[in-house]
């Protein structure tokens, strides 16, 4: 299982780095997004993958799902979230000003 | 535990939630703004007081006791950082009165501005691993939105690039921590330091320390800094001042805390890397200040300098190397801060930032002319101005440590500096005088303040070290033994 969830990890972090290195801003925002989401199945993976496993320590069960790294993703995502929505109003209000989407000419001249 | 150090994070924030409920309330904002950093100020110097007769302290939030639980480490090296940004923040907030604007004040400007030192307070204090990535994105949010608000064109395209380039070094801040995780099975750095002492550093680990070099190398404008010169030149001069002083100090402090608590096993490898990232950060900031003739980009980039400078002293891994790095570091938040404000009050004056069409400032402002020079001559780092000791101190560390190369560096750094900043002095000081006070762009009505309680604390911090000598040895003493820091934060308890 984990070695399955390292291949996909891999691959979201593989399309991430592809869209980053494109010019339009909309893909380098979701570039950024598939990033955050292969580091968030990092995160757990990290924490081991179990089936069955309640996530609490008793007497009973042998074996337990480690709880720390669910509740860093969570919030992982959130600020995530936050910080995507903002660079989502972001981009919009720069293509409004500047009339173009394209980071290459958004590079800033000399003298202006 | 101790419920004091709780204050300085939370009084910001409360402060700035308040004032989303007084928006149209401006004069209640600055009077409360500059009261909540004057407090936390006085705070700070209580836990300090408090940590030189007990030692360090911390307070386990919720009552959970470490590892198990969150909770923040107040040690002196953090305090006396804490200090020094309600100092700064207090003076770039009076500064905001005058220079800000309305509009800016009526959208949430100075909650935001607090909440930023909730972040970097937040930082300095944090002895948990992904707590600190949290109170990043706390600063980092709210720095967000500092350099975008006002909306212009070079504002909203620079902070695209800033928001893009902090994003992707979160992403691999998280990934560094998915890795400690995995290793250790703790996020507590005390704990870390402890499993990754006994298991021994091996390759692995050594890695996973580059990564966060890596990481905060890019939020401290280590090397990775391209991105700093754009962002930093674009907000407003309060807000820039700020990100000057405080921004990339707290990803300079992650470094200094995470290879001295954490990493310090494998120098030869992480710290040798640390010195050479550095003596090129110098090298190429140098070029950066010396090339440009737009004061904004010359600032900027002596920021740049002035990061590798301090990180080539824990480079060097010894005594003086880390006493000369919390000196400088110290002087460094308050010269940069102090050097900001003027650049923008010759840009209010003049109403250009181009080098070659200013001239002959001293004949109608010669306060804020020999201010400047004084700001300026600390920044190079002569005696009897603050930047001296810190400069001595690292010089010394990286020729004790045997990295001759990088105290060379770091002198001819200096000379660049020298060049750069007289370079702004001559154009913009000297000379005829082309406006008449009435022609003038704007006023130093009101900006004076500051920028003279800055300047007489750069020169009382080189003419008097002695005052926080005791407390800056306290720091070193805890920086070369992490033990002692371990000790306090598990409080005699059995480490699990």
């Amino acid at each position: 299982m984990e070695t399955l969830i390292a291949i996909v990890i891999g691959i979201l972090f593989s399309i991430g780095t592809y869209l980053i290195l494109s010019n339009q801003m909309l893909r380098i925002i979701l570039g950024l997004s598939l990033i955050s989401h292969g580091i968030n199945l990092m995160i757990m993976v990290m924490g081991g993958l179990k089936t069955g496993g309640p996530p609490l320590l008793s007497e009973t069960f042998q074996s337990f799902t480690d709880a720390i790294p669910q509740a860093l993703i969570l919030t992982a995502i959130v600020i995530n979230f936050a910080v995507t929505a903002f660079l989502l109003v972001l981009s919009y209000r720069t293509y409004k000003k500047h009339g173009t989407d394209d980071m290459n000419q958004l590079r800033g001249h000399e003298h202006e | 535990m101790n419920n004091l150090l709780i204050w300085p994070v939370i009084l910001p924030l409360i402060a700035g939630l308040l004032f989303i409920l007084l928006r149209n309330h401006i004069r209640l904002q600055r009077v409360i703004s500059v009261v909540v950093l004057g407090v936390v100020a006085g705070i700070t110097i209580a836990i300090m007081n408090q940590i030189s007769v007990n030692g360090i302290q911390t307070l386990q939030l919720g009552g959970w006791q470490a590892p198990f639980g969150i909770g923040l480490v107040a040690d002196m090296f953090s305090m006396l950082l804490v200090l020094t940004t309600s100092i700064i923040a207090f003076c770039c907030v009076i500064f905001s009165f005058r220079t800000i604007g309305k509009e800016r004040e009526r959208h949430y400007f100075y909650s935001l501005f607090l909440f930023l030192i909730t972040g970097v307070n937040g930082s300095f204090m944090t002895g948990d691993l992904f707590n600190l990535y949290v109170f990043f994105e706390v600063l980092l949010l709210a720095s967000y939105v500092l350099v975008s608000l006002g909306g212009t064109k070079i504002q909203l395209r620079e902070t695209m690039k800033y928001v893009i380039i902090n994003v992707l070094s979160s992403a691999f801040f998280l990934v560094g921590i998915a890795y400690i995780y995995s290793i250790t099975g703790t996020l507590n750095l005390a704990h870390i330091s402890v499993r990754i002492s006994e298991a021994g550093q091996d390759g692995f680990i050594t890695t996973i320390a580059i990564l966060f070099l890596l990481v905060f190398g890019i939020k401290a404008g280590l090397f990775l800094f391209y991105w700093l010169p754009g962002s930093y030149s674009a907000p407003p001069t309060a807000v820039s001042a700020l990100f000057a002083a405080l921004l990339t100090k707290v990803g300079i402090y992650a470094i200094i805390r995470m290879y001295t608590l954490v990493f310090y096993h494998e120098p030869q490898i992480t710290h040798l890397l640390l010195g050479i990232l550095a003596a090129l950060t110098m090298i190429l900031g140098g070029i950066g200040a010396v090339a440009y003739s737009d004061i904004n980009k010359i600032l900027t980039y002596n920021v740049i300098i002035g990061a590798g400078f301090i990180l080539a002293g824990i480079a060097a891994f010894t005594e003086n190397g880390a006493l000369g790095s919390i000196y400088y570091l110290i002087h460094d938040m308050i010269v940069k801060a102090l050097i900001f404000l003027i650049g923008g009050v010759i840009v209010y004056l003049t109403g250009t930032t181009n080098l070659k069409e200013m001239s002959g400032l001293i004949r109608n402002h010669p306060y804020l002319g020999w201010m400047f020079f004084i700001g300026s001559l600390s920044l190079i780092g002569i005696p009897p101005l603050s930047g001296f000791i810190g400069k001595v101190f690292v010089t010394r560390g990286t020729f004790e440590a045997g990295y001759y190369w990088l105290g060379f560096i770091g002198l001819i750094a200096s000379l660049m500096i020298l060049y750069s900043v007289m370079k702004i002095f001559m154009n913009a000081f000297w000379g005829e005088t082309v406006l008449s006070e009435e022609e003038e762009k704007g006023t130093t009505k009101g900006v004076m303040v500051p920028i003279a309680l800055l300047t007489a604390l750069t020169i009382a911090l080189g003419i008097g070290p002695e005052i926080i000598n005791s407390y800056v040895e306290t720091a070193v003493e805890g920086l070369m033994n992490p033990q002692i820091y371990i000790d306090a934060v598990f409080g005699g308890n059995e480490i699990p």
